[in-house]
């Protein structure tokens, strides 16, 4: 803790007062108010917090944070932001991006910034659509997704955010939905506690060019049985409590079993354990609508991040050694010339 | 075994001699080049080196696409150049010596090992007969024998393998050579007991290779006519000395210009021909506060660097032509958040892929004009491996005092050269440390006189900010997409690169002056032989000056004046006319071009011709 916090700052002090750009009833606007009030419950010191973003609707969003931030270019936020933490391990960096940001033109950087585990928050903002450059699909665009560009459909296969990031090497996954402002301060507390990349994928609803393509399993109505929340240590459970997942042993799958009576033991549900990265590769597969959509936190499996490893060897290898330019210009195999001698004229 | 007995006398004084090594791309010749640049700056002669090498790390042995190839000049007077023509070619195989022979000055020396030149070998060099059997070296002098055994003979004792025992054959021949130049054998027996720590014994076999070569020199002269050479020492400023590569002076330059801006030196790059030399060796410089970073791409290189500028180091990046092109963007992005930023180019021949290890200097127009949008960017050149260390300094003081992207021009010829450099003494620089803001709450866009906005480091209370590739307002440096603050904005951004011509020295003259009638002017690379073409041409009696611009962007205040004055000018470059066009376009002189893409070195001859022909 940081004795030196002042008084304790709410979501409205992490505002800017920059007017927000974002269209009417945009998913974009929810996401906003739950990192500000995330922030608050956090105590997050505003000069040490530093918001990074590339191109897209979402990547507006450091405008609105009154704290560090950096609009980059398109993809390259990971990039970036990996040099800000090299530089100054110290400092709480955050990453946000969307779809086509994150997975498309900036794909190559996100594997690589979660292979080498740089601490850090990436927040990729999922609408399954490119909404700046006016709707054209997107990475994440299920197949058939009408489009100006694909106006009979799309054709190829979507990218998983959730699997693309666990097979690139992420330690930490979770989900949210825009609207769920009751769980998200919590997951991305957790994101921030994890030590090294942190994945959270945000279904975000854009109400122009994508709307409710999320509905189906974001409906408050059906969410009981289209949704299930995942606690580490506790019964995967959902349709309140009244169905569980169990492990089919016979093909390695996760299957739906009705639970009599809560005895979730007798029906052989799993406790979702979030260390069990074999076990997150299966919830985050998982499709609405013959299977629940797995949110909260999914893995969460720390190891040390890259920067720190940089920083711990950049200390042992400089230690001992004499730090003299002088001498470094001087090194390797030198003779002296005594006698001035005069080049011919 | 073919000799041709021309003459046998003693040692012979020589000024200057040229020496091209040529073998396999696996022969060692440019570790064998290298020891013998060591030992001819230990002898005290001045000296430039051409490394010359294939794209191809181990091509099919060989073939004349795998000739791999070093030369180098040395002398007792100024050396300037690599040598236009080789005095002395050694050719390993029938392939090094079918690539080098062109070269050759007629008359020169061949030594051939004359154990390659076997059936199979001549036939993949495309020889239908023997050359050194034939008299198709009738108008060279030539010294041919089995270096092959004489090395397995050499090394025989230490009972290695054949395929390894012929490994040593380029420190045989290394040992041959430095017999005829009278050369001390210590320093090369030195670095291979530090090189073979590990392994001592073949730290022992190489020695012997190399004692049996110079043994070979002084027991067979006179059967083979090997000739003896005297090169005396250079005539040079006192002081000391070392040898040092472009790609060594750089990075050095470039922890030097850090230290006296006071900032952590931040390098982030990804690997590429000709560039990689400086992640090297800065990757071992830990302790002078430096970080290197192998990013996954060019982009994320250069992303990473702004992102450390934007934290308060030195960010630099490095690359070679195609992956500065990557970089474009990015460095748009340091132009409009103006943030400190190095960007390193090593050019190499191009468009494309095109010629990874060869040297050329056609990026001008990328450096000046490859960005989107009206994006200024202070330009500076490297004219040799020794200048890239002043280079450094001054792309590391720029980028700091004007907050913008610098980039430094060097090429694959200089990264690999190596020549005499009389260290400087650090205390000789001016410094010009930083200090980030950490005042009263201020606009991120609140400029100095020099334009220069101020640097505030994330994690600075109460100074909070956003910037971004977005026009900012030029009062709040809030996102403002105003007609009248764009054209404010581009006309700043613009004028305060343009106000680093305050800064700079005025041009002056390598030779001759203002009231010579003809001028040439280089940049880069092309400084030796300029230089030495203008001196034999001003020798001659031509009034003809040479002037070097090291500050391509902005140019020297003087400079437009200066060349109004000439009736000519003349402008080589390796490619199709680059700064020819900028200096007409900027000063609208009749620059006339002399133009090279040949992937080698300008010749002082060529350089010479184009002088006589204006």
């Amino acid at each position: 803790m940081n004795d030196m916090t002042p008084t304790k700052l709410k979501p409205n002090d992490f505002a800017t007062d920059q007017e927000v750009r974002w269209c009417p009833g945009c998913g974009d606007y929810a996401i906003l108010k739950g990192v500000q009030r995330t922030m608050a419950e956090m105590g997050a010191r505003p000069e040490n917090t530093v918001f990074i973003s590339g191109i897209g609707c979402s990547s507006r969003f450091p405008y609105y944070m009154e704290t560090y931030g950096f609009h980059t270019i398109h993809g390259r936020a990971p990039a970036l932001a990996t040099g800000v933490k090299l530089a100054n391990p110290d400092l709480d960096v955050w990453i946000i991006t969307g779809d086509g940001d994150g997975l498309s033109i900036g794909g190559n950087h996100m594997l690589h910034l979660l292979r080498r585990n740089l601490d850090c928050q990436v927040l990729l903002f999922n609408n399954e659509i490119y909404g700046l450059t006016k709707g054209q699909y997107s990475p994440t665009s299920r197949i058939g997704t009408r489009s100006p560009s694909t106006p009979y459909g799309s054709v190829d296969a979507p990218a998983e955010p959730c699997t693309f990031a666990l097979g690139a090497g992420a330690r930490f996954l979770a989900r949210c939905i825009d609207t769920a402002q009751k769980q998200m301060p919590d997951i991305l507390k957790r994101a921030h506690a994890h030590q090294g990349a942190s994945f959270v994928e945000l279904y975000q609803n854009c109400i122009v060019y994508n709307d409710d393509v999320f509905e189906p399993f974001t409906n408050k109505k059906d969410s009981a049985n289209t949704q299930i929340w995942l606690t580490h240590g506790e019964p995967m459970l959902f349709a309140k409590g009244e169905k569980g997942l169990k492990l089919n042993r016979d093909d390695l799958h996760l299957e739906i079993v009705d639970v009599v009576d809560g005895d979730w033991e007798a029906a052989g549900v799993l406790a979702h354990d979030e260390k069990n990265r074999t076990l997150a590769q299966m919830l985050v597969e998982m499709r609405h609508p013959t299977m629940p959509v797995a949110l909260g936190v999914i893995y969460c499996d720390p190891k040390p991040s890259f920067e720190q490893d940089v920083v711990t060897q950049n200390a042992k290898e400089s230690a001992g050694k004499v730090v003299d330019l002088g001498a470094l210009i001087r090194k390797g195999q030198t003779w002296e010339v005594n006698q001035k001698k005069l080049r011919e004229q | 075994m073919a000799t041709r007995l021309k003459e046998s006398p003693a040692a012979r004084e020589r000024e200057a001699v040229t020496v091209r090594f040529a073998g396999d791309s696996g022969d060692g010749m440019q570790l064998t080049g290298g020891q013998f640049t060591l030992s001819t700056a230990l002898a005290g002669s001045d000296l430039a080196t051409f490394p010359d090498f294939p794209a191809e790390i181990r091509a099919p042995q060989g073939t004349t696409f795998g000739v791999s190839a070093f030369q180098i000049n040395f002398g007792s007077d100024a050396i300037e150049t690599a040598g236009d023509a080789p005095d002395i070619l050694v050719a390993m195989n029938p392939a090094g010596l079918k690539v080098n022979l062109e070269a050759l000055k007629p008359g020169g020396l061949i030594i051939a090992d004359a154990g390659e030149f076997g059936a199979r070998n001549l036939k993949k060099a495309g020889y239908e007969a023997n050359p050194l059997e034939d008299d198709s070296l009738k108008d060279y002098q030539l010294v041919a024998f089995d270096i092959s055994a004489l090395t397995l003979e050499s090394v025989k004792e230490f009972g290695l393998g054949n395929k390894e025992a012929l490994r040593s054959k380029n420190m045989w021949t290394l040992g041959l050579v430095l017999w005829m130049f009278d050369r001390d054998r210590q320093p090369i027996i030195d670095w291979l007991n530090t090189k073979f720590a590990k392994k001592p014994e073949l730290a022992l076999s190489n020695a012997a290779a190399l004692n049996a070569g110079h043994a070979y020199g002084e027991t067979a002269e006179m059967q083979q006519g090997l000739g003896r050479y005297h090169v005396g020492a250079a005539e040079v400023e006192p002081g000391l000395y070392r040898t040092v590569t472009g790609g060594e002076s750089l990075s050095l330059g470039l922890v030097a210009g850090a230290s006296l801006v006071d900032l952590p030196l931040f390098f982030g790059s990804y690997p590429i021909t000709p560039a990689s030399p400086l992640l090297h060796t800065l990757a071992r410089l830990k302790e002078f506060g430096v970080t290197t970073f192998q990013a996954e791409d060019e982009i994320a290189a250069i992303c990473a660097a702004i992102g450390a500028s934007y934290a308060g180091q030195l960010g630099v990046t490095s690359s070679s032509g195609p992956g500065i092109a990557l970089k474009g963007e990015a460095m748009g992005l340091a132009v409009m958040t103006e943030l400190p930023l190095i960007i390193v180019n090593s050019q190499r021949g191009g468009p494309s892929t095109g010629l990874p290890t060869k040297t050329e200097q056609s990026d001008l127009y990328q450096a000046l004009y490859g960005r989107n949008g009206d994006a200024p960017m202070p330009i500076l050149a490297t004219r040799s491996p020794v200048d890239c260390f002043e280079v450094a300094i001054e792309a590391c003081r720029i980028a700091t005092q004007y907050m913008t992207p610098v980039m430094i021009l060097t090429d694959g010829y200089i990264a690999n050269a190596a020549e005499p450099w009389a260290v400087p003494e650090m205390s000789d620089f001016t410094a010009h440390p930083v200090t980030h803001y950490e005042g009263e709450t201020v606009s991120p866009y609140k400029r100095d006189e020099k334009l220069a906005r101020v640097w505030i480091r994330p994690g600075t209370p109460g100074l909070m900010h956003r910037i971004g590739g977005i026009e900012k307002n030029y009062e709040t440096g809030n996102i403002d997409y105003g007609a009248d603050n764009h054209q404010k904005m581009t006309d700043t951004r613009q004028n305060k690169v343009l106000g680093v011509a305050d800064s700079i020295p005025d041009q002056g003259f390598e030779l001759g002056g203002p009231d010579d009638d003809m001028v040439v002017v280089g940049w880069g690379s092309t400084f030796g032989p300029i230089h030495q073409a203008v001196k034999k041409t001003r020798k001659a009696g031509r009034n003809v000056a040479h002037l070097h611009i090291r500050h391509i962007w902005p140019m020297p205040k003087n400079l437009g004046p200066l060349l109004k004055g000439f009736e000519k000018i003349l402008v080589p470059e390796m490619n199709t006319g680059q700064l020819k066009t900028v200096l007409r376009d900027q000063f609208l002189v009749d620059a006339k071009p002399l133009n090279k893409v040949s992937g080698q070195p300008f010749k002082i001859a060529e350089i010479e011709a184009a002088i006589g022909g204006i």
